[in-house]
């Protein structure tokens, strides 16, 4: 924990009081909590105090304490407890708060603060000569895909460099901070992968045939407790049937001598087993084999619901049928089971 | 690879529509009334059979945990509070679901509060979140005016949901700080007994869920229990938010079926490590507060919370942390000692003074400035912050700790070594020794 006291009473101002707007809001916030409560209002009130007046100043503590019927060293604990409020004036066009734990830290939010360094103060806190800017390093504000980032008042702007750092606050220093767009600063999506998307590619809004589906389900009927719901819900489409004479289905073999023992592929036990040998499948080099529509009428056939993909079936049997155990633990890093 | 149609938040990214509109477009908001219909228990009953495990962290059964709640209210009304105080180094999944797909967590709400006889439910924002939380207000707002939420809605179960927000604590994540600090107060941890099911917030019984646990419900509820069990492996169901952070071509947040093994997550999604796989250092595969796990130990682990586990290490969030050999993993373990000495609330002396220690420790370590002898003693220093404390903050301060010895123990002493071979007789700060001789 660290240790944060007030600002000295010489930065004090002697009184406290909401503007129309925010005393409305104020009565509005208070009102949303069981009667008697009210105390549970007292982060977003001294929330409010600070960005009205910049930073939680001493008369804004006793102001909230009043109007919250509560003792004010208990709203001074909340004020001090909590490192969001500024206890202190800050940079009046920017407080830059520069998010320095270990995922910004990799991506680089040393650079960052050293720019803070050389443009605003050698100090975190401190502003610079003129009072418009001041910065601090923060702890993770959230946003570690997108690191390095900062957070200016109530807007974050991520993937950062030291060079684009440079270029807000100069724009802040201006005036012309709200021409930055908040957000990521490169090209790239919210939180998406840079260059491209790697999900949720198609359309996500659902068709009604889809929706009517969907209905029947919740609707109350008896048998849909005790029926399973995932097979009548999960299909857009009617359940695929596989069928034994598909051209599809993976060759089946007589029984070799040496069957391999298929129950070392994660996922097979002795049931599955059985089934395998019933479609012909004995070894591992025939599993190694199937291709992607075999691996699908299998799957389809075993109602697996994508399970030999989600399992490795083919990267499991593909190692065991190249050198068995050993090679199994090498590719895996553990004994087959 | 998991299939969008397989995907439960399918506007993560915020391409779409985060209107009501386009909420319902996406087959939210569909046949919730059928839910609420079939009763509580039916709801526990499903989410039981899911086989969900909190997202926050912990990965405690979620239907269970609803089932502790009581089923007829002694005169106290029942809460849900929805913990998004989202801190945890690494994680930044609930943020995309709060900005982009908001609908979907109001509506758990009112499926989750349904389930538990709460008709109050409050959903605690951390403070830096602003525009998180507008998104939000927003959503709700409009489930008000549609009359999906509120008194006499459609859904015939009364039900408000207050936005709080706290102010920058991180500590406020566990849930009975939360509590503290949805009370007005600061956020130290309470004891338990007694369980917030029976005395939580305002002392009336209350449950404290993850974002993405209750945001996943709905989905559950619509495509049925055994589509969410297919996923992952036994005991681990479902699909996960994962935030991939750190040293990987493409950082990014993506939604996978649990128990993907680590090496897939990242090729599909991440295009991979940053200098190719042989570059690879350690992984925090579960936010900060996990051990870490050698590059060589997690490639093919698949990532669900008991594979981790049996590398001493945890899923967590989800916030896999990837670090390659540029990294100084010592300064970075050390940061994050930082960051819980930062964080720890000071209302148990083991945390306070030893978080505060260990970062003290470790900063010397990065220098080399230590004793060998003083590896062992901050291990045991660690194991008695381990254990000792109210919440788990200390448990989560002393684990990557433990994670860098037991993992890089060598790299320390080989620092140590190379610090006091450069020291000379007249003192050990021999940085400044060599740059006078320069």
């Amino acid at each position: 924990m660290s240790a944060r006291r007030l600002a000295q009473d010489s930065l004090q101002p002697a009184s406290f009081k909401f503007n129309a707007a925010n005393a409305k809001w104020a009565r509005e916030t208070i009102r949303r909590y069981p009667k008697g409560r009210q105390a549970s209002a007292v982060i977003p009130l001294l929330m409010r105090a600070q960005d009205q007046d910049g930073w939680v100043t001493k008369a804004s503590i006793e102001t909230m304490a009043d109007m919250l019927n509560m003792p004010y060293i208990r709203v001074l604990e909340v004020a001090t407890f909590y490192t969001q409020f500024q206890l202190q004036p800050v940079g009046t066009k920017a407080h830059i708060q520069v998010c320095g734990t270990t995922p910004c830290m990799l991506r680089g939010a040393g650079d960052l603060i050293a720019v803070c360094k050389k443009k605003i103060s050698q100090q975190p806190f401190e502003t610079n000569e003129d009072g418009t800017l001041s910065w601090e390093e923060v702890e993770c504000q959230g946003a570690c895909v997108n690191a390095p980032m900062i957070m200016v008042f109530k807007d974050t702007y991520e993937d950062l460099s030291a060079d684009r750092l440079e270029e807000i606050i100069d724009a802040f220093q201006s005036g012309e901070g709200d021409k930055i767009k908040p957000g990521t600063q490169i090209e790239r999506i919210n939180s998406a992968p840079f260059g491209g998307l790697t999900a949720l590619t198609t359309d996500p809004n659902v068709k009604k045939a889809q929706s009517s589906g969907r209905s029947n389900n919740t609707s109350k009927v008896a048998t849909a407790k005790s029926t399973s719901r995932a097979g009548s819900t999960k299909p857009v489409k009617a359940a695929p049937v596989a069928n034994l004479d598909d051209k599809n289905r993976p060759k089946s073999i007589e029984k070799p001598k040496q069957a391999d023992d298929l129950k070392l592929i994660s996922g097979v036990g002795p049931k599955l087993e059985g089934v395998l040998h019933t479609l012909g499948i004995y070894t591992f080099s025939q599993i190694a084999g199937w291709k992607k529509a075999e691996r699908e009428w299998v799957d389809i056939y075993l109602k697996f619901k994508g399970r030999i993909e989600r399992d490795l079936w083919i990267k499991q049997a593909k190692a065991l049928a190249r050198g068995g155990r050993e090679e199994y633990v090498k590719v895996f890093g553990k004994e087959p089971r | 690879m998991l299939q969008d149609k397989d995907r439960i938040f399918t506007n993560i990214y915020g391409i779409h529509e985060r209107s009501l509109k386009g909420a319902i477009a996406r087959g939210q908001w569909d046949g919730t009334k059928g839910f609420v219909d079939q009763g509580r228990d039916w709801i526990i009953d499903q989410i039981k059979g899911s086989g969900l495990r909190g997202r926050g962290g912990a990965g405690f059964p979620t239907g269970l945990k609803w089932s502790f709640m009581p089923k007829e209210s002694d005169g106290r009304p029942s809460y849900l509070v929805v913990n998004a105080d989202e801190s945890e180094p690494g994680t930044c999944k609930d943020r995309d679901i709060m900005r982009h797909d908001p609908h979907i967590l109001v509506e758990g709400c009112l499926i989750a509060g349904f389930a538990m006889g709460a008709h109050h439910c409050y959903i605690y924002v951390r403070g830096e979140f602003v525009r998180e939380r507008e998104a939000l207000q927003r959503a709700i707002d409009e489930c008000y005016e549609a009359g999906l939420i509120g008194k006499g809605n459609k859904h015939g179960w009364d039900y408000d949901i207050v936005v709080h927000h706290g102010a920058g604590a991180y500590i406020c994540g566990e849930e009975t700080a939360l509590l503290e600090s949805l009370e007005g107060k600061k956020g130290q941890p309470r004891l338990k007994p007694p369980f917030p099911a029976n005395v939580g917030l305002y002392g009336c019984p209350t449950t404290v869920n993850n974002v993405e646990s209750i945001a996943v419900t709905p989905t559950i509820l619509r495509r049925g229990s055994s589509w969410f069990n297919a996923f992952g492996a036994e005991r681990n169901s479902g699909t996960k938010l994962f935030s991939i952070s750190g040293h990987v071509e493409r950082p990014c947040t993506v939604e996978e079926a649990m128990s993907i093994p680590f090496r897939e997550l990242i090729e599909t999604h991440c295009g991979g490590i940053r200098g190719g796989w042989d570059n690879l250092l350690a992984v925090i595969p579960g936010g900060s507060s996990v051990r870490c796990v050698p590059g060589a130990d997690i490639v093919d682990c698949p990532m669900d919370f008991d594979s981790l586990m049996a590398h001493k290490s945890g899923l967590g969030t989800a916030a896999v942390i990837v670090m390659d050999k540029s990294t100084d993993i010592v300064r970075a373990i050390a940061r994050l000692a930082y960051f819980y000495k930062h964080e720890s609330c000071g209302q148990c002396t083991p945390c306070r003074e030893g978080t505060g220690w260990m970062w003290r420790v470790l900063t010397r370590m990065v220098d080399g400035r230590a004793e060998k002898k003083e590896i062992d003693m901050l291990l045991e220093v660690s194991k008695q912050v381990e254990g000792h404390t109210i919440c788990a903050l200390g448990d989560a301060a002393a684990w990557p700790v433990q994670g860098l010895i037991t993992h890089f123990r060598g790299e320390i002493e080989r620092r140590i070594d190379e610090y006091s071979y450069r020291s000379t007789s007249d003192g050990a700060v021999s940085d400044k020794v060599l740059e006078a001789a320069e």
